[in-house]
């Protein structure tokens, strides 16, 4: 929120001002050095097809990331994500004709019933961990670490070790196909982007979000159903996770079990690597699009600059934890700044 | 005490202090002598809290000089303030609930055993023996959240005691405690005063500053207006300078019976029947009239917190049913249920209430978006919405899009209460309404509960302070340990009634 207060001097309310945005700064910033550093280091790396690469490899993450911060924003979290997304993937190949070599169990509906229902999986998923959330009152990190481990289980039983093929035509295009030199999976992240972002900006619901992640008291006090809004926020992480995995099956052209198990990792690093607080109530989508950049922008160049890729590895975790370093550090100078009367 | 000739314990010069370019302090000067108890008064936002911050390191940046014993001092941070010697009691409560008493007390000091590591058996005996020595039988084991809140503020006051403080700042210390605290408070202050410590003690309860204080200084808009000897200053010559003349009679002493109404014939809008929580209150029972404000008073802890706090939804009650015109409400389903059966509720607790890092538009439009808007915000009507309140209730600065953090205490509790005046509840549950307000503000609060009163709201005003009750009651129930004890109505009733019935 850009609403913050500065102190004395015009220099001083400067410096003030742009500490109060450093969540928002930090991630804007490193984007254009690492993008500078990359165009510096690899010819290939600045080009109009890369960026078309780079979108294409974070689409997937996006969508994942966009559920994710509605539940960041709560001050709760969802470990669940990629092991919905897997099953949720793995599901819809059941749903569909597979080729007798694969030996799996199916169950064929028509396309559109197949995405319809798939989706539905995931959403009682979500609707597991809400009610385990908000009625039993189970944290939401270790209700979602069950969920994790619960939608593995699933996953790991409709395939059996088995690997799927064929995916539903209209999701085949979706993940895989493109109109013109766009592919349809990058439309598809920016639509949920751009929807997840209208939500939590201009709706009711959206600024309930802030408010609970804020201070949940306050907001109970305010008559503001604090659970419904938990829960709702947990189903449509479970949702977005959902889609995201039945894209990523036609995105990778298979469906096996534990495919997705980098994107948890990704997406809690994307959302706050973006600067939304880890403890609640500030930030929001616009965060998440600059995080997810600078993830795939750090993944994409350091493979242009030829970068060892067990090294890699090392590389995105000291990310992480610098962006978790600022990530509290903003909150602490925001938290001094409130402390008045 | 003091030799004469010898510098002050505390002298401030010339301290201007500004936050976004609007001043909250101007060339202020300030003296605390050694073995002095400093009443500060001031109307709400008057730079109060902000000096003492000063003082205590947490503001550091800031025009003027201080000066510790005649050296010039410049703190950086609280931890180089408190091992100056100086120790403050913020006006919001900041201990650790999750932490035990004994932890609390000895934050920072724990003794260690050969290990390095938390003596825990020694150090239970050295915080118990430390609060008996300052007349406190709490045990040191238990978390201190679980605490009723006036003993918290107890436990908080002795860390800071304790930890050897020689200047001592008490940012409005007595308006959590019951009258029997209060007397313990006072006590306590008299001998920190023969040890030659210093103490500020801030507090809207004039009575109280003219009776502990050595000598006074009043705040108005940032800059000191006035200091004078307590014995010289007079109840009229600190409200003059406080809000200029006119206004002596405002601050009544209550030590004069109040005239109560008879019961009222008009219609019943809450109704509550054997309502009860174990082991907190009840079973109550009681009937609010449409138009009446029922005062609940008892000591703190007496359980008429937590009436108020089963009847918003917020604490589940066991037994027992609520009516609100007749309907059932049904509390079990938290806070918004209650909100649907038409009862809203503000807390005493301004941290439990506000959205300290939102503009004062949202934390006032928070309460009215299911009216104003299906599905879209419409920030617009918001915005108006808040500029009328801030403008009716004269909350200052009167900026609308400012942090609710950054106002002064009583205007973020009118902040509060604006939340509630938009679509008016059938039931108002007031907590503690007017804790930490200046004299100007309290009469504020009561002109908007008369306000409310006339268009027909029941309003329950619970409270733990004899004066805000009576000042804004038609009608009052005393609860004692749990349990509705006596009513008075129709008659004249004074403090000395109350807290007899308490
Ligand atoms: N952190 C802050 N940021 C911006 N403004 C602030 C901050 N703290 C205080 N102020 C402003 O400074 C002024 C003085 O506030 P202060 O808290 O010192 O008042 P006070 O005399 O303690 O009032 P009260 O009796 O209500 O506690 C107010 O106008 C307030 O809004
Ligand atoms: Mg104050």
């Amino acid at each position: 929120m850009p609403n913050e207060l500065t102190e004395a001097t015009p220099r001083g309310r400067l410096a003030e001002t742009l500490r109060g945005q450093l969540r928002n700064l930090a991630p804007f910033a490193t984007l254009i050095a690492l993008i500078a550093l990359f165009s510096a280091l690899s010819p290939s790396f600045a080009t109009l097809a890369n960026l078309g690469n780079v979108l294409q490899q974070v689409s997937i993450t996006a969508i994942i990331a966009v559920g994710l911060t509605y539940v960041i924003l709560c001050a709760e979290i969802d470990l669940s994500v990629a092991a919905v997304a897997n099953a949720t993937g793995i599901l819809l190949a059941v749903l569909t004709v597979q080729d007798a070599s694969t030996g799996i169990a199916t169950l064929p509906l028509p396309g559109g019933l197949a995405i319809l229902v798939a989706l539905l999986g995931s959403l009682a998923l979500g609707g597991v961990t809400a009610l385990g959330v908000t009625r039993i009152g189970i944290p939401s990190f270790i209700m979602t670490l069950a969920m994790l481990q619960i939608a593995s289980g699933i996953g790991a039983l409709l395939v059996r070790g088995q690997i799927a093929y064929s995916v539903p035509d209209l999701l085949l295009t979706l993940g895989s196909g493109s109109i013109g030199p766009v592919p349809w999976v990058v439309v598809v992240a920016g639509v949920v982007l751009l929807l997840g972002h209208l939500v939590l900006t201009y709706t009711r619901f959206g600024r309930y979000i802030y408010m609970v992640g804020g201070n949940r008291e306050a907001a109970e006090h305010s008559g503001v159903g604090v659970r419904a809004v938990v829960g709702t926020a947990l189903v449509i992480s479970a949702l977005c996770s959902g889609l995201a995995g039945m894209l990523g099956v036609a995105y990778f052209g298979s469906a096996q079990q534990n495919q997705f198990d980098n994107y948890l990792l990704d997406a809690i690093s994307a959302v706050v690597v973006g600067g939304t607080s880890l403890f609640g109530g500030q930030g929001g989508i616009g965060n998440t699009i600059l995080g997810v950049l600078v993830l795939g922008v750090l993944n994409n160049g350091l493979d242009h600059i030829r970068m060892d890729s067990f090294l890699k590895i090392l590389i995105r975790g000291l990310v992480l934890l610098l962006a978790l370093v600022i990530n509290v550090y903003a909150q602490r100078l925001r938290s001094r700044r409130r402390s008045a009367a | 005490m003091v030799s004469p000739g010898a510098p002050p314990r505390l002298e401030l010069s010339g301290i201007s202090k500004r936050f976004a370019g609007v001043a909250a302090l101007e060339g202020v000067d300030f003296r605390l002598a050694a073995g002095e108890v400093h009443g500060l008064v001031g109307e709400n936002g008057a730079g109060k809290s902000t000096l003492m911050k000063i003082i205590a390191g947490v503001h550091a940046e800031y025009e003027g000089e201080m000066r510790l014993d005649g050296r010039p001092v410049r703190f950086r941070n609280p931890r180089e303030a408190r091992d100056a010697g100086i120790g403050m009691v913020h006006q919001e409560l900041s201990i650790v609930p999750a932490l035990s008493v004994a932890e609390n007390v000895l934050l920072g000091r724990q003794p260690l055993n050969r290990l390095g590591l938390v003596a825990w058996r020694r150090m239970r005996a050295a915080a118990r023996a430390q609060l008996e020595a300052l007349g406190l039988d709490i045990d040191p084991a238990v978390p201190a959240g679980s605490l009723p809140l006036g003993l918290q503020q107890m436990v908080e006051l002795a860390r800071v005691l304790l930890s050897g403080a020689r200047i001592l700042i008490l940012d409005e210390p007595t308006s959590a405690l019951s009258p029997p605290e209060v007397e313990w408070l006072f006590a306590l202050l008299d001998r920190l005063r023969a040890d030659g410590r210093s103490v500020v003690f801030i507090s809207h309860f004039l009575d109280d500053v003219l009776r502990v204080s050595d000598s006074v200084t009043v705040f108005r808009n940032g800059r000191r207006v006035g200091s004078a000897a307590a014995r010289e200053a007079g109840k009229p010559w600190l409200i003059e300078r406080m809000i200029g003349a006119g206004h002596e009679r405002l601050e009544e002493s209550y030590s004069e019976a109040i005239p109560l109404a008879p019961r009222s014939r008009a219609p019943v809008v809450l109704a509550v029947e054997e309502l009860g929580v174990e082991g907190l209150f009840g079973p109550a029972s009681l009937e609010l009239h449409a138009g009446e404000v029922l005062g609940l008073y008892g000591f703190m802890g007496s359980g008429q917190l937590d009436l108020a706090r089963a009847l918003s939804g917020k604490l589940r009650p066991d037994r027992g049913t609520v009516r609100v015109d007749g309907r059932v409400a049904r509390l079990g389903r938290g806070t918004p249920g209650a909100k649907r059966a038409g009862i809203a509720y503000v807390p005493e607790s301004r941290r439990a209430m506000l959205f300290a890092g939102e503009s004062v538009t949202r934390n006032i439009s928070i309460a009215v978006l299911e009216r104003i808007n299906r599905l879209l915000l419409r920030p617009r009507q918001e915005r108006r919405i808040a500029e009328g309140h801030v403008r009716r209730l004269g909350i200052r600065p009167a900026r609308v899009d400012l942090p609710v953090g950054q106002l002064s205490g009583g205007n973020q509790q009118k902040v509060a209460l604006a939340r509630w005046l938009t679509h008016l509840p059938r039931v108002l549950l007031l907590s503690e309404p007017t804790r930490g307000m200046d004299v100007g503000a309290k009469d504020d609060v009561v002109r908007i509960v008369r306000g409310l009163r006339e268009q027909g709201v029941g309003i329950l005003v619970v409270s733990s302070e004899p004066e805000t009750v009576l000042s804004l009651a038609d009608r009052i129930l005393v609860m004692r340990r749990g349990l509705l004890a006596e009513e008075f109505a129709g008659e004249a009733v004074g403090k000395d009634r109350l807290l007899a019935a308490a």
